[in-house]
């Protein structure tokens, strides 16, 4: 195998990492303001039909993607009600989110499976998309791959070296400490959610416009789950989250081209690989309870009731 | 001696509005009628009072007098629901943290009001109002801490500190704010008694300064020490104002708690076989924010009551659970329980030996918040050696159990619907009453107590403590872990102090003052090397 | 107060305060408006969809029940909801999130089926009684990695169980498209159809509904006798409520963990093993429509109680049997009923709040004060 062979692997590898960090990104701000929310996989459901439901009816991609944002947005706002408003057992209404979405996307979906429509162009830059390795390998994708990138770089500033950023891990931390100095405790947590909400949606827009552009139901197949265990491989980490994603990204390909280069396993096997890697890959991180405690937001999952 | 209606000390009516022309400077701060509701219980019942500028407030009263919840009230973290809050002459809502501060108005609460995994610059800038970075911040703490003698790093974070260094953490968050009134929620609990002195000092600095400070406490040498006045509440309602230099203790009780306290009785007695040993114990922790506990040495004879002082994070909560058996020892002699090495035995296993426990937190661990009083007997008494019977073969015998729960309920006097009342229902001091008569009635032969009279009112209190030494008297061998020196010194025979996880040897308390105690509580173990024999200075 | 927390005042002037008790009359109340409000939704969903309402409503929530075969669909489409619910709620009263059930039910399918291929015949009429054993023991071995990884390396049962669903659909394919696939079968991938000792017999003549589902009531009952009368199942129910009185009274979380798991991986291999030796006959690529999530909602409707289980598998077996006859008779899409049990569950946890909380107007505090100052 030479090097001409692995740049179409590169490439996919990028493509299918894609959806994966804005899911995992947005539940990372979730989880950081203390919210666990178990429903990317549903919002990501509901984003996808919805994208595709408005880019058939529009024509237009940029609309299919705010559509897949705020109908995504919209059902994280029902969690986030439940969950912080009526403070509803976040575990469950996670599941019931995700049980919703799966639902109400094969209902939204209904008249749309087997419907072509245009997939997100790949930027095209005249000379120099064309330049040998460096062209297809950096400057070939799509507008939704740069800007994943430039998200990661956006949200490790806002973390880190922003003030709202420093409130919203103070909330995460301990919500009773943040409410006896002041802050809004859950109205931080509902921007929280929202936004995890509005990640997710772009991440279901990219499955069903760019990655395979049609509408299949229920064809997020657990990469929303993926993406809350890349939250726990990353410890809570922004630039782990990246590195993990490209990971699963390759492990996905592999199975694609595995067969290709002659590896004589059934497909069922390496149709496997996904997501026995993510059991793996949690089982080294949750090896020592010293990483997960020290990383992990410390009311991470807890309901906060500002009277109590 | 203050005498009811209350008000006496500040006589003048503050105006309702602003009123430039009225005579001298409106007090800083009056409350008028506050009153706070809650489902079960009347917090605030019309409460009035006045600080003076530069004055040192007291607000007395045991717990569950509503203190916290009218400090709460003022610092803008729970709002009334009927009264005035009357701030420098002006009628004010003051309807969030935020708000207070802007007024003027700085807190240090008593628990849990620092971040963790934040450093004590980035602490500090969420709570300042004004949006500054937290390393442009820097300077002025150190320029705070230096003026103040209240020395804090900006750049550390703030799970490695102790809880007197965090108490100075918030001293100084509240001060850079330059506060006209400081509130401070039970300071000195967190602290060894020299720390007590130093805080004094800068909190007499502050008011010569003009600050004015409520001072929240039920310790009333302290107050006596500190105050210039005191408003007294007991059950929601005001009990009293009082100049605390020209009161008694025991006049400043009798208004705290509507009656005279009396003291526990602890007869000398000669002490039997040894029935709980430490021998050479260590313990690595697996939470980040542990104590690791190095070499701890003690023995616990029958009939005797040893105390374990000392301020809290120094190894007490690693400690206990080394002792229930929350934790195993790296080895089974590390613990030793009636003659038998324990220290790889499960709590049940342990319990089966003869081991009573009273955990420091109860919801939760003691009891089982949402089940009935019965379950909650069931569960530890399921494993007790002391053959109540409420389980055979495996299946509960629930007649058995609540026959038991109601001895328990009946013979400490706990206060509830019925043995059926879920625990979370009955009040703090009623449910550790429930939880130690729980203990008591299954007969251990070693018993561990851990803040046993912690948030619980002067009746209960006196019932556990008087439980604890019948216990002692009967022969068994007690164990008490607790941050109330007071206490320590009323029930047991010795004590010892735990700090930074390491256990000083026992003295017995009637040879010892409460400043040696302060100096092994506060000793630095740098650079000291291991003993490895027990010590028992007693026998 | 800030502007955010005062717009959301204004959006929702509210505040929850707790009961004093909670109350026992919405603990029994709260599925019956949660069923109301999901009906609710049905008759807005019909009107969008352009239907006549009072129609879809009797297509599908009373036309199912109308024949005594009809009748015999509801409980053979709730045998399995209320196996797989059963062990689940065991294991969510006790903080043990086993959310991989249609997994373990998989494999339990799997195991059972191995059995009925390879030695159906030679087992004669201890066929099924071996079967039904493998199942269990399938769906007990899925639900043991889970169970394993998390008492031993602390890892989330949530996670791993969910990805072992995915792990158990591709073994399922590789064995019907491969070493399984009946040979004489035009090349369809399923198993051959399993000899007749290997089928589950019929309950009533003329329904499909097999002894299983009796089988399922009988193990609603040992539920019952197992959480409220028995030391392990109050110990399991003192795990889940708090965790640090469990480990305070020394009991073991390990064993906490390992007994939810392997009884509700159990309970859903018997499932799938059920359903391949009763209504399906043989072993193919799609054995469950979802049961196995499904059952998540029938344990939280069900008030993770063993006969409000039974109760909430009729009802939830009642959705799928109305999103058939909708698409037979109205030509309404199926995947109506997923909408139903979604939007089931979101009105239980949002009615299930008001057994332990109140609603309660917020008054404006500037207002307080000023008329207490006036």
């Amino acid at each position: 195998m030479n090097f001409e062979h692995l740049i179409p692997i590169l490439v996919s590898t990028v493509a299918a990492a894609t959806p994966l960090i804005y899911a995992a990104l947005g539940e990372l701000v979730t989880e950081r303001a203390g919210v666990l929310n178990l429903g990317v996989e549903g919002m990501m459901l509901v984003g996808a039909v919805a994208a595709f439901a408005a880019g058939i009816a529009s024509g237009s991609l940029v609309l299919a993607f705010v559509a897949g944002m705020l109908a995504a947005t919209a059902v994280s706002l029902l969690f986030a009600f439940l969950t912080l408003s009526l403070q509803t057992n976040q575990v469950a209404t996670g599941l019931a989110l995700t049980l919703f979405g799966v639902g109400l996307s094969a209902f939204i979906g209904r008249g749309y499976a087997g419907m072509p429509i245009e997939r997100v162009p790949r930027l095209d830059i005249p000379g120099i998309s064309d330049l040998p390795v460096i062209g297809p390998l950096l400057l070939n994708y799509d507008a939704l791959v740069y800007l994943s990138i430039a998200l990661y770089f956006a949200l490790s500033w806002f973390l880190n070296h922003s003030r709202a950023g420093l409130r919203l891990r103070a909330t995460g931390e301990s919500p009773t400490v943040a409410h006896a100095i002041g802050e809004p405790v859950i109205a931080i947590r509902y921007l929280a959610v929202m936004f995890g909400g509005a990640m997710a949606g772009i991440a279901g827009a990219y499955l069903s416009t760019a990655l395979t552009p049609m509408w299949v139901e229920g064809m997020s197949a657990g990469r929303g789950w993926i993406a809350l265990a890349l939250v726990v491989f990353a410890t809570w980490k922004p630039l782990r989250v990246m590195l993990g994603a490209y990971l699963f990204g390759g492990v996905t390909v592999m199975q694609l081209y595995a067969q290709g280069f002659g590896v004589d396993v059934p497909s069922e096997f390496l149709s496997m690989l996904p997501y026995a890697a993510t059991i793996v890959v949690l089982v080294i991180i949750c090896r020592d309870p010293k990483t997960i405690l020290l990383n992990q937001p410390a009311s991470l999952g807890k309901s906060f009731h500002p009277d109590a | 001696m203050a005498v009811r209606p209350a008000r006496k000390l500040n006589e003048r009516p503050a105006p309702m509005t602003p009123d430039p022309a009225a005579p001298g400077p409106a007090p800083r701060l009056q409350l008028r009628g506050i009153t706070k509701r809650y489902p079960a219980v009347v917090a605030n019942d019309h409460i009035d009072l006045t600080v003076g500028l530069g004055e040192i407030h007291a607000l007395l009263g045991e717990n569950g007098a509503g203190k916290s919840t009218l400090m709460k009230i003022v610092y803008g973290v729970t709002r009334p629901d009927e009264g005035v809050i009357v701030w420098e002459g002006r009628a004010v809502a003051i309807a969030s943290p935020a708000e207070a501060r802007k007024l003027g108005i700085g807190m240090v609460f008593q628990h849990f009001s620092l971040f963790e995994t934040l450093t004590v610059a980035e602490n500090i800038a969420l709570a300042m109002d004004d949006k500054i970075k937290p390393a442009l911040l820097v300077p002025r703490i150190r320029e705070v801490s230096e003026k103040y003698g209240l020395p804090v790093d900006p750049d550390r974070l703030t799970h490695s500190m102790s809880v007197g260094e965090r108490q100075r953490v918030e001293i100084v968050r509240c001060l850079l704010q330059s506060p006209r009134l400081l509130i401070m929620d039970e300071p000195t609990s967190v602290l060894t008694p020299q720390a007590v002195l130093k805080l004094f000092e800068t909190l007499r600095r502050l008011s010569r300064e003009g600050v004015s400070i409520l001072y929240i406490s039920h310790k009333l040498d302290e107050i006596r020490a500190l105050c210039d006045t005191a408003t007294v509440l007991r059950g929601g309602r005001l009990s009293g104002t009082a100049v605390p230099r020209d009161e008694s203790n025991a006049s400043l009780a009798r208004l705290m708690v509507g009656s005279d306290l009396t003291a526990c009785q602890l007869l000398p007695r000669e002490p039997g076989e040894i029935e709980l040993e430490l021998i050479n114990l260590s313990l690595t922790t697996r939470d980040p924010f542990g104590t690791q506990l190095r070499d701890l040495n003690l023995r616990v004879r029958e009939g005797e009551i040893v105390g374990i002082a000392g301020v809290s994070g120094n190894g007490q909560k690693e400690l206990l659970a080394a002792l229930s058996g929350e934790t195993l020892s790296d080895s089974a002699g590390m613990v030793r329980l009636c003659g038998q090495p324990a220290g790889r035995l499960d709590p049940a296993q342990r319990r089966g030996l003869g081991l009573g426990f009273v955990p420091e937190e109860r919801l939760g661990r003691g009891a089982v918040p949402s089940m009935s009083l019965a379950d909650n007997a069931l569960l530890t008494g399921a494993a007790s050696s002391s053959g109540t019977d409420m389980v055979r073969h495996g299946l509960l015998r629930k007649r058995a159990t609540r026959a038991f729960a109601r001895a328990t309920i009946a013979r400490f006097k706990v206060k509830c619907g019925s043995e059926l009342s879920a625990a979370s229902s009955l009040s703090g001091g009623n449910l550790q009453k429930f939880i130690v008569g729980r203990e008591v009635r299954l007969a251990p032969k070693v018993m561990v107590v851990a803040q046993p009279t912690w948030g619980v009112d002067v009746g209960a209190a006196l019932l556990i403590r008087q439980a604890l030494i019948d216990l002692r008297d009967q022969g068994v061998a007690l164990l008490v872990i607790s941050e109330e020196l007071d206490e320590l010194f009323m029930i047991c025979d010795r004590i010892a102090v735990i700090n930074q996880g390491r256990l000083s040897p026992t003295l017995p308390s009637a040879e010892l003052s409460i400043e040696q105690i302060g100096v092994l509580m506060a000793a630095s173990h740098a650079d000291e090397t291991v003993t490895g024999e027990p010590v028992d200075v007693a026998v | 107060m800030s502007l955010s927390s005062q717009v959301l005042q204004a959006l929702w002037p509210f505040r929850l305060e707790q009961r004093p008790v909670p109350s026992s009359l919405m603990r029994l109340a709260s599925p019956l408006i949660a069923a109301t409000a999901m009906a609710l939704t049905g008759l807005i969903v019909f009107l969008i969809l352009g239907e006549d309402p009072m129609t879809a409503f009797q297509v599908f929530f009373l036309k199912p029940l109308s024949t005594t075969y009809d009748l015999g669909e509801l409980g053979l489409k709730a045998t399995p909801l209320m196996l797989c619910a059963l062990g689940l709620a065991l294991g969510f009263r006790a903080n043990v999130w086993n959310i991989g059930a249609e997994g373990q039910l998989t494999l339990g399918a799997i195991a059972g089926s191995g059995i009925a291929l390879f030695w159906g015949e030679a087992l004669g009429s201890l066929a099924l009684p071996v079967m039904m054993i493998a199942g269990m023991l399938g769906g007990m071995a899925w639900a043991a990695i889970p169970a394993f990884l998390r008492s031993r390396f602390h890892t989330n049962e949530i996670l791993v169980s969910l990805m072992l669903v995915y792990i158990a659909q591709q073994l399922l394919g590789y064995l019907v498209h491969g070493p399984w696939r009946d040979p004489d079968g035009n090349n369809f991938p399923q198993s051959k159809v399993f000899v007749e000792n290997a089928i589950l017999p019929m309950l009533v003549e003329g329904t499909r509904v097999t002894v299983a589902f009796i089988i399922g009531l009988l193990l609603a009952v040992a539920s019952w006798v197992f959480s409220t009368q028995t030391f392990a199942g109050y110990r399991m129910l003192v795990a889940g409520l708090a965790p640090a009185a469990a480990a305070y009274a020394g009991f073991s979380e390990r064993r906490n963990i390992w007994l939810a798991l392997l009884i509700g991986g159990g309970m859903a291999g018997l499932a799938g093993i059920s359903e391949v030796a009763g209504p399906i006959g043989l072993l193919q690529p799609v054995v469950s429509p979802g049961y196995g999530f499904a059952a998540i909602i029938v344990a939280f409707v069900g008030r993770l109680h063993p006969f409000g289980i039974v109760l909430a598998s009729l009802l939830m077996s009642l959705l799928y049997l109305g999103g058939e006859a909708a698409q037979i008779d109205l030509q309404l899409p199926s995947s109506i009923t997923g909408l139903f049990q979604g939007s089931l569950l979101f009105y239980l946890l949002a009615a299930d709040l008001f057994i332990t909380f109140r609603l309660r107007r917020v008054r404006r505090e500037s207002r307080a004060v000023a008329s207490a100052a006036s």
